[in-house]
């Protein structure tokens, strides 16, 4: 592999070859341009389409979704689905209840998460790997598996009906991701990076919580999005411990939708795809801010392997 | 991650039929209020100042029409009703009852169940028979006795639903018949005709819809042609009967329609996706639950006032029959108000009651004689007699009890397999021999 | 992220003395506490019961029968068990497809994506959106999407000629398995692009400029440059998409239901548990499962460490 130094240093009189030639021609630049521009609008399609779908049936009237033939831009676009998503008693109380989840499962996930990372990552002593391997077989039992006794427990604890059950029962699955994660960030990190602050005579809390935190910070944004998503979108173990409308989370609240029928058979398609729409904007808000942050955070993670 | 029951609330298996309120319908539904209690002032000084818990319908009108009745109950009894609305998909509102039954919990007092429901959980239900069985004769007796488990009432019918073939009349006057089918040949042929016909104008036309995913729904429609041609249903009087030869026949002509007069998909088809198709003209004949009448006779629908309903066709030597589908309410063993649980369960399950759900939610009463009721026929136009009389049948929850679901599991997947292309002579011994093994798991 | 557990990198003081490594192993497991806190109250009794459970022969609804101990009589009865085996077979069959394919794809991405280009950062945004959405809802989407009647992927192949006549994707066996493979590759494309997006940012354009230079081709770029350096953020990867492919519940679920030639080793536990009320069988059933996810992250570590050099 040659240098940028040592190419400065080749004959400048080497013929250049015919292919690169073409690609620096007018004609040349435009030809590549058009199937690279191609791929890039079939992505976004590829992308984009079902969840454009999902907003123009959220701004269908209900008894024309299913009219065939298919109308591609609503022809009578309207608010009704919204405004019954968002005046549906639940709702905008789900939305509060999973906040709350999600959120706390985050934050502990990753307090937690980061101290273990710390030790994992930072430390030499026997024991580390099956640390490590424990934590990654705690994600590979299928979850119905675990319901029953969970559920046991879960009762026995007081904790049935309560937000508390599933911040609880979260952990199963953000706190692995996390701690895995979160080590190959320490990891990476300079060896003798804790020296300089020893010599200053901090305590290992102070250098973690000085030197080292503040420097995985993509890391800790990156599993912080990934936790949060995951509890927000989590289903079985909402409708198995929770009863009560007033703390359901938005899935449960988006499955308790009905019809204007009243019947159960009935899938109010309308008012899902305008709750999918407004449950999934704010998401795709984050991520865009939040995306350079995702990809440092993931690059620094990936990379070292 | 899992997501068990979401799928299965946004496509739910069980039955509590409803329709949409037109604006006729809107303002009955809107004047109507709770009836009184009957006899309050003695329920009042026995029970009253007890609190009971009801899990009931789930969230939507249905948890109205439930919070209605009980704030009238509380207001005459002085007995505090917590109404908690049970998940809106089938199996986890199963797997809740489950674990608190098994618990001997004393969380629940009153229950809403499914009319297959009373097998599995009549050792934990109160035998009501003493206290309701007066009442209970009221109501129709094909589900009283699917509510009757080893001689118990384990449970008071509340909520009918019954299969119905929905038929575009409008179809039918125009190529030439005068009548809906009677046998399940006549649907065929008059299915292909009209479909041929209408496909030149309307290329997603299909001649019939039904429910044939692998699910709960299928074993009701598959019920239907069984025990309409004859062939039993799949057990009787404890023994399995599915493998007889009219069974296979009527299995195979269903499974040599798939694709032709059936959209090719109608193996995945639900109760929805049957409703969609026909409510936006896209489907001659239809097989579906009450719920669908308001749906499709509401203002926007494509077919609004152009059908009508009728009892389902049966094979050439056999009865038109309807697989009960519905809610059933049940006291729990473990309740400390049993007391107070069995006037509740009293309360809604009587005829008065009865009226204001169907009038109030478009609920399908359990008492035949509300189908004489005009204002109750004016909310829910399929109760004339042609359709409300056609004989019941039930799905053999009674002899499998606590297996129901596996023993359905096995029906239906069976069923779909023979819909995809199987053939009906080799899958049906399989249903057998499994229903046989589950009978005798006991 | 290391599948493998190499160590870090100590400063070369510690190494030498034992006492300080005393004293960091305690500091480290007391760091630790918090961690293995949550996982022996969370996990462990729920685990541990799954595994206890696999040994008994426990129903949902016991009634009047009473749980016993029957041993290794649910594994046996596993082993010979059809319908767990074509389960097996076809996750697997799933996993390798839609791995194979998110793979490609996600790399092709990856490298559109990276080159420099205008709206790169709005490009990236709306890769997330798949990932965002949550699954059940993108499989009720996509069911309604590919129905033979009212689906518009149907109305748009035919309307392009592609097609015919509309096809029943999902109902029809011929196409079953590839509609579920299409909707999982568009949702997790996305991710799999941007672990690999990753990866490719931190390679340096300089050594891409010099190779230019020398005459070498793009192809030859990719296989010489890129490939090589992208190695640990594909073996990341693959890993993290193949464990989560051998666990795919939600879009069988929403599609085929309890389809008899459609279920998956998540689907199968669930109906078993759940709607045939077996909890013992089923317990044997997850950890089977367990064991054979377990099996992958070991083939996995194995082939990590001996391409390594």
């Amino acid at each position: 592999m040659t240098t940028a130094a040592e190419a400065a240093r080749r004959p400048a009189d080497r013929p250049v070859s015919r292919a690169i030639r073409l690609k620096k021609s007018p004609l040349g630049r435009v030809l590549l341009k058009v199937p690279f521009w191609l791929l890039i609008a079939a992505i976004f399609v590829y992308a984009l389409f079902p969840f454009y779908w999902a907003l123009r049936s959220a701004f269908m009237p209900a008894g024309e979704l299913f009219n065939t033939p298919i109308q591609y831009i609503p022809h009578n676009p309207t608010f009704e689905n919204f405004r019954q998503v968002w005046n549906a008693p639940f709702f905008r109380r789900s939305l509060l209840n999973s906040v709350i989840v999600a959120g706390s499962v985050t934050l502990i996930s990753l307090a937690i998460g980061s101290v273990a990372a710390y030790a994992l990552g930072r430390f030499r002593f026997r024991g580390r790997a099956p640390v490590m391997y424990l934590m990654l077989s705690m994600t590979i039992f299928p979850q119905i598996a675990i319901l029953g006794a969970l559920y046991t427990m879960i009762s026995n604890f007081h904790l049935y009906n309560k937000l508390g059950a599933l911040i609880l029962t979260y952990l199963i699955f953000t706190l692995p991701f996390t701690v895995w994660v979160l080590t190959s960030f320490m990891r990476q990190l300079p060896g003798d990076l804790e020296e300089a602050a020893y010599v200053d005579g901090a305590t290992p809390l102070q250098v973690f919580y000085k030197v080292l935190l503040p420097l995985i910070a993509p890391g800790l944004v990156t599993t912080g999005l990934l936790a949060f998503i995951a509890a927000w979108n989590e289903y079985l173990y909402a409708v198995s411990f929770i009863q009560t409308p007033n703390h359901y989370t938005v899935p449960l609240a988006i499955t308790n939708f009905t019809g204007p029928s009243g019947s159960a058979f009935q899938v109010p398609w309308g008012q899902i795809m305008a709750a999918t729409v407004i449950v999934t904007l704010p998401l795709i808000v984050i991520t865009l801010i939040l995306q350079r942050r995702i990809l440092a955070g993931l690059t620094a993670g990936a990379v070292k392997g | 991650m899992g997501a068990v029951a979401l799928v299965a609330a946004l496509s739910v298996v069980a039955a509590s039929g409803a329709g949409t309120t037109s604006s006729s319908r809107a303002s009955l539904a809107s004047k109507i209020q709770p009836p009184k209690v009957p006899n309050a002032a003695a329920i009042k000084k026995k029970y009253g100042g007890q609190t009971i818990t009801f899990i009931g319908d789930s969230v939507g009108n249905g948890h109205v029409r439930d919070t209605n009745l009980a704030t009238r109950f509380t207001k005459d009894t002085g007995i505090k009703v917590n109404v908690v609305p049970h998940p809106a998909a089938s199996d986890a509102a199963y797997a809740d009852l489950v674990r608190a039954f098994s618990q001997k919990s004393s969380s629940i007092d009153v229950a809403m169940i499914d009319v297959v429901w009373p097998g599995a959980f009549a050792p934990y239900l109160v035998n009501l028979k003493p206290k309701l069985g007066k009442q209970a004769k009221m109501h129709a007796a094909g589900i009283i006795a699917a509510d009757t488990v080893g001689g118990k009432l384990v449970a008071m019918p509340w909520f009918g639903d019954f299969g119905l073939l929905y038929y575009r009349k409008d179809l039918l006057k125009k190529y030439g018949y005068k009548a809906p089918p009677k046998t399940w040949n006549d649907l065929f042929k008059m299915a292909q005709k009209i479909q041929t016909g209408e496909r030149k104008s309307n290329p997603n036309f299909s001649g019939f819809v039904f429910q044939g995913n692998a699910y709960e729904g299928l074993t009701c429609d598959a019920l239907e042609w069984i025990a309409s041609a004859g062939g039993g249903h799949y057990i009787d009087g404890g023994k399995v009967t599915i493998g007889n030869a009219k069974a296979i026949q009527i299995l195979n002509a269903m499974a040599k329609q798939i694709g032709k007069i059936t959209p090719r998909g109608v193996t995945s088809y639900q109760e929805d996706q049957t409703e969609h198709a026909f409510t936006s003209g896209d489907a001659a004949f239809a097989r579906n639950w009450p719920y669908q009448y308001g749906i499709s006779n509401a203002a926007g629908s494509k077919v609004r006032g152009k059908f009508s309903v009728a009892p389902l066709p049966h094979g050439t030597k056999g009865n038109s029959v309807a697989t009960v589908g519905g809610w059933q309410l049940a006291v729990s063993k473990f309740s400390k108000h049993q007391g107070a649980s069995v006037e509740f369960v009293r309360y809604m399950t009587s005829k008065a009651v009865e009226k204001y759900d169907a009038i109030f939610n478009s609920n399908v009463p359990t008492i035949p004689a509300l189908a004489k009721d005009k204002q109750v026929v004016k909310t829910n136009p399929y109760l004339k007699p042609a359709t409300a009389n056609t004989p019941r049948v039930a799905r053999p929850s009674k002899f499998l009890k606590t297996h129901y679901n596996e023993a359905s599991k096995a029906i239906y997947q069976g069923i779909n397999q023979i819909l995809n292309g199987s053939s009906a002579s080799s899958v049906v011994p399989q249903i057998k021999s499994k229903l046989q093994q589950i009978l005798k798991e006991g | 992220m290391s599948t493998v557990a190499t160590p870090a990198s100590a400063p070369r003081r510690r190494r030498r003395r034992t006492t300080l490594q005393r004293r960091q192993s305690r500091l480290a497991w007391l760091l630790l506490i918090p961690a293995l806190a949550v996982v022996a109250f969370v996990a462990a009794y729920p685990l541990g019961k799954t595994v206890y459970q696999s040994f008994t022969n426990q129903e949902f609804l016991a009634g009047l029968n009473p749980t016993k101990w029957v041993g290794l009589l649910n594994y046996r009865v596993l082993y010979h068990d059809q319908f767990f085996r074509d389960s097996v077979v076809l996750t697997v069959k799933f996993t390798v497809i839609t791995v194979a394919f998110e793979f490609v794809l996600g790399l092709i991405i990856a490298l559109v994506v990276n080159s420099k280009f205008k709206g790169r950062g709005a490009m990236r945004a709306v890769m997330l959106v798949p990932w965002a959405i949550p699954t059940v809802i993108a499989a009720k989407i996509w069911q309604w999407m590919l129905d033979d009647t009212f689906g518009v992927v149907n109305d748009i192949l035919m309307r392009l000629h592609i097609i015919s006549h509309p096809h029943a994707w999902i109902s029809d066996p011929t196409w079953s398995l590839a509609s579920v493979c299409a909707v999982d590759i568009w949702k997790t494309t996305p991710f799999v692009a941007l672990l690999l997006l990753a990866g490719l940012q931190v390679i340096p354009r300089d050594l891409y400029e010099a190779a230019g230079v020398d005459g070498a081709n793009a192809l030859q770029q990719f296989w010489r440059i890129t490939l090589p350096l992208l190695r640990p953020a594909i073996l990341v990867t693959l890993i993290f998409r193949t464990l989560d492919a051998l666990r795919v519940f939600d879009v069988f679920y929403v599609f085929f239901g309890q389809r008899t030639d459609m279920q998956t080793m998540a689907t199968l536990t669930q109906s078993t548990i759940i709607n045939d009320g077996h909890v013992g069988y089923g317990a044997a059933m997850s950890v089977a499962i367990f064991l054979i996810i377990a099996l992958f992250v070991v083939i996995y570590v194995t082939v990590s460490r001996v391409t390594e050099d």
